[in-house]
């Protein structure tokens, strides 16, 4: 199994942290086992290797960015990240014993709901995971899922009551995710939930969770603490997948209809040649 | 003293006590790195599974266990007690689980206050074993387990012989050691002390703790100062290429007539011209099912009838029918009734689900007529195990026609019984119980054609969706018409065939080489549905319910025609 970066892998930028913990003095972190520094310096930003290398740096969606190769382009796109009616918050930064694509995997994911976040984004009976669409765009360079509904009887911090709660999903990179889901305050607009993840190692994942959202009731703690008691409750349960490493090969799982988008993100990660937090599939 | 040496390398091996698996508790274990979730069904039956899910591999040692089935926290997956087959899938609850999604299971024996398993290819002998009066603690240690093994071999403890038995006092005991070979480096020394104690246990315990504890220490030093061994990487077996590839809408379908073989291991009244008959298998485990669930039994006469299962979730150590006497029996029940006697072999079809239960429904109405009650009790019991919301509405001709009096006793107030009622009291009552359609309400119906279509009827004109109606007739009273001729064309095989009067597709296309899985041959049981991708089927099966013969999406073969010239079947 591989320990070293692959070549998709390696010139990927990832997000290392939200930049409001971004300071003068130098911290420590972990990308795909490359030990970093990183630092506000002067107007921008800075981030070394144990070696001295200085990496290219990014500040884009209130995270700071850094590539242990050298990126073709910039980050991809949220638009919606730009409109000034939006809050956004940097959630938190979250650690879990798997794979950053586990991680990935599992944010795509509706079927757990009633099951690990019971009461908030899902609730027994209410079970189904309705038809769905998934595509790649014609480009090849990012997967969408649509018309993704189901029922949650808490969807949000501003929610009363339970309803159909629509979700769109992209997966323009191999470790994040954005969602978007029809906001509670404006039904015509989207809240955007972004999931930037940071592979520590093969099998250690720290997620970012960025929110563009309508809300103008809740303080940006309330809304972190409700995004960070949902993310504690994915962790005991990612930490139990066996293998950690996400498996390619696609007799490894039993997978339904209901994952239509992880199986089209294992294909997706496969046609990349990600082998870095993967197990690829034996030729 | 003796010590029987066992590893995991090859033999039964002890890999838990049975005091670790206690009542809806799931014990972790592991042999050669494989990792093992072993817990016990309410019935007794301990299960050894690998420890994992084979949805998304999350550990089924933190999953719950219901006391007859084994609920993964991730996605609520339930498998069975005993066969390990998935049961439900909560992300679609209106289709069974191809039953061949089954968890890996581990040979189990429960001997001598041991759980034992082995990993060998063919089953080894079982190390001879009277009933212990004394299990010994389990004493893990970080320690290559073949150092282990050679180091009890040349073991001796003052006072206790090292070959021979073990004698001590006025008694004689035996003392058995087995090492768990855990992984390269980890192991775990089990032992059973038998024989006669003589008052003396507690002195000899002491003393062997004493003893053990000191080698145990040991061993763990001598294994720090050499190199660890990597771990046993696990091995995650790949799943069947038929699972791997994502269904389609159309739960696939069953292959051929299985071909079971079991005994008839009760047979009972139950009650006036009803008998039960439980199947037991003559080797092995019975496939899994699910609650609806049917199978082909074939008898001895070469007949070959359907029959709902009665069993309870995790019920898995037989099959349990309940077969009616019929006045005008065309030879099945009557063979049943009359010929059949307990000891006797059958052969039978693995079951096949075609009546759905969803489980997500805030209110479930379950109507039965007459011995139609079968499906609906594996349904109540189900629900029931899970504390959900229903009635059992059971219309009969009177007290002495209820059949599975023990069952029905057990739904306690979810039962109404409704005895002795005319066509006309029938209707009346029917109108009563489907009043009140709600969005989250199912009802399951299933009973003699006439009653059936009585309550499809007032379902549809107090208005109930038609997807929210479930039934299953027991057979299609219709009178058929195969007059007309015409033309198939397969699309995934690229074969054009003719469809004569007088014969099925189902024929034709089995003439023809195609497999098709079939089951009543009648248009009841929707075993051979096909989905249509061009023209226009004339139905006449009992299977499908109103609108889904307009969409129509799909036919059943062994009765269902054309209206139009030609039909492009998805085959």
């Amino acid at each position: 199994m591989s320990e070293q970066p692959d070549p998709f892998m390696l010139n990927q930028w990832f997000a290392i942290s939200g930049l409001t913990d971004v300071g003068p003095t130098a911290k420590n972190t972990l990308l795909m086992g490359e030990k970093l520094s990183y630092r506000r310096a002067g107007d921008g930003f800075e981030v070394t290797t144990a070696d001295g290398r200085t990496l290219p740096v990014l500040a884009q969606y209130a995270c700071l960015w850094t590539s242990l190769g050298q990126p073709e382009s910039g980050l991809f796109e949220i638009p919606q990240y730009h409109e000034t009616d939006r809050r956004s918050i940097v959630a938190g930064s979250i650690g879990v014993n798997v794979s950053a694509q586990r991680g990935v995997e599992n944010f795509l994911d509706m079927g757990h709901f009633p099951f690990v976040h019971t009461g908030i984004l899902g609730e027994l009976p209410h079970t189904e995971v309705k038809e769905y669409n998934v595509r790649l765009t014609e480009d090849g360079s990012e997967i969408i899922a649509t018309e993704c509904m189901f029922y949650q009887p808490m969807a949000s911090t501003v929610s009363t009551e339970g309803m159909d709660v629509e979700y769109i999903y992209r997966v323009p990179h191999p470790t994040c995710s954005v969602l978007y889901k029809s906001s509670p305050l404006d039904e015509k607009r989207l809240d955007v939930i972004a999931l930037f993840v940071q592979p520590i190692g093969p099998e250690k994942l720290r997620a970012h969770m960025v929110l563009s959202i309508l809300d103008d009731v809740n303080a940006d703690d309330f809304i972190s603490h409700f995004q960070l008691h949902i993310f504690g409750q994915d962790k005991p349960i990612l930490e139990n997948q066996m293998p950690k490493r996400l498996p390619l090969d696609t007799r490894a799982e039993t997978p339904i209809r209901a994952d239509k988008s992880s199986i089209m993100y294992r294909r997706w990660l496969a046609a990349k040649g990600v082998t870095y937090g993967t197990i690829p599939a034996a030729a | 003293m003796t010590i029987e040496r066992a590893s995991g390398a090859n033999g039964w091996v002890p890999v838990a006590a049975s005091e670790d698996v206690i009542p809806r508790h799931v014990f972790q274990g592991k042999l050669l790195g494989q990792e093992l979730a072993i817990w016990r069904a309410d019935d007794g039956y301990v299960n050894i599974w690998e420890n994992r899910c084979l949805h998304r591999g999350v550990r089924l040692s933190i999953g719950i266990n219901t006391g007859t089935e084994l609920i993964c926290q991730y996605h609520g997956w339930r498998y069975a007690n005993r066969n390990a087959g998935c049961t439900y899938i909560p992300a679609h609850p209106a289709d069974a689980p191809p039953r061949t999604i089954c968890n890996r299971t581990y040979p189990v024996r429960e001997a001598a206050g041991l759980i034992w398993t082995h990993l060998d290819a063919v089953e080894p002998a079982f190390p001879a074993l009277t009933e212990a009066p004394l299990v010994l603690r389990a004493m893990p240690l970080r320690a290559v387990p073949a150092a282990v093994e050679a180091a009890l071999a040349a073991w001796s403890v003052e006072g206790l012989t090292a070959e021979g038995d073990l004698r001590f006092g006025d008694g004689s005991s035996q003392l058995q050691l087995y090492v768990q070979a855990v992984d390269a480096g980890q192991s775990v020394i089990r032992g059973v002390l038998t024989g006669a104690l003589a008052g003396q246990g507690l002195v000899v315990l002491r003393r062997l703790n004493t003893a053990l504890t000191a080698l145990t220490r040991q061993l763990e030093a001598e294994a720090l100062a050499a190199p660890a061994p990597a771990p046993i990487a696990p091995v995650y077996a790949r799943v069947s290429e038929e699972l791997a590839e994502m269904p389609g809408l159309e739960a696939d379908l069953a292959d051929g007539p299985g071909k079971i073989r079991v005994t008839l291991a009760a047979k009972k009244m139950v009650a006036n011209g009803i008998v039960s008959l439980e199947l037991k298998p003559l080797r092995g485990v019975l496939p899994t099912f699910q609650p609806g669930a049917h199978i082909d039994v074939a008898l001895p006469s070469g007949l070959v009838r359907q029959y709902s299962l009665v069993n309870a979730p995790g019920e898995t150590d037989r099959y349990v029918i309940g077969v009616k006497r019929e006045a005008q029996s065309t030879g099945g029940s009557e063979a049943i009734h009359e010929h059949l006697r307990e000891g006797d072999l059958l052969a039978i079809s693995e079951p096949r689900n075609n009546f759905t239960l969803r489980r997500d429904a805030a209110q479930t109405i379950f109507i039965a007529g007459g011995i139609g009650v079968t499906p609906l009790l594996a349904m109540s019991a189900a629900l029931a195990g899970d504390g959900q919301d229903f009635q059992l509405h059971y219309f009969a001709a009177g007290q002495e026609h209820l059949a599975f009096q023990d069952r029905l006793a057990a739904l306690g107030d979810r039962l109404t019984p409704h005895l002795g009622l005319d066509p006309a009291a029938t209707a009346a009552k029917l109108r009563d119980i489907l009043a009140q359609p709600g969005p989250a309400k199912q009802v399951y119906v299933c009973g003699p054609g006439p009653m059936l279509d009585a309550t499809l009827k007032i379902a549809a004109e107090a208005g109930w969706p038609d997807n929210s109606v479930h039934f299953e007739y027991f057979k299609n009273t219709q009178t058929l018409d195969d007059s007309q001729a015409f033309e198939i064309a397969l699309a995934r095989s690229a074969v054009t065939l003719q469809v004569p009067a007088g014969k099925s597709i189902l024929q034709v296309l089995r003439e023809n080489g195609i497999k098709m899985a079939s089951s009543c041959g009648q248009g009841a049981c929707g075993t051979c549905k096909v989905r249509v991708l061009e023209g226009t089927p004339d139905h006449q099966d009992v299977y499908l319910n109103a609108s889904e013969k307009a969409s129509n999406a799909t036919i059943m073969t062994c009765v269902s025609r054309a209206k139009t010239d030609r039909l492009i079947l998805d085959l």
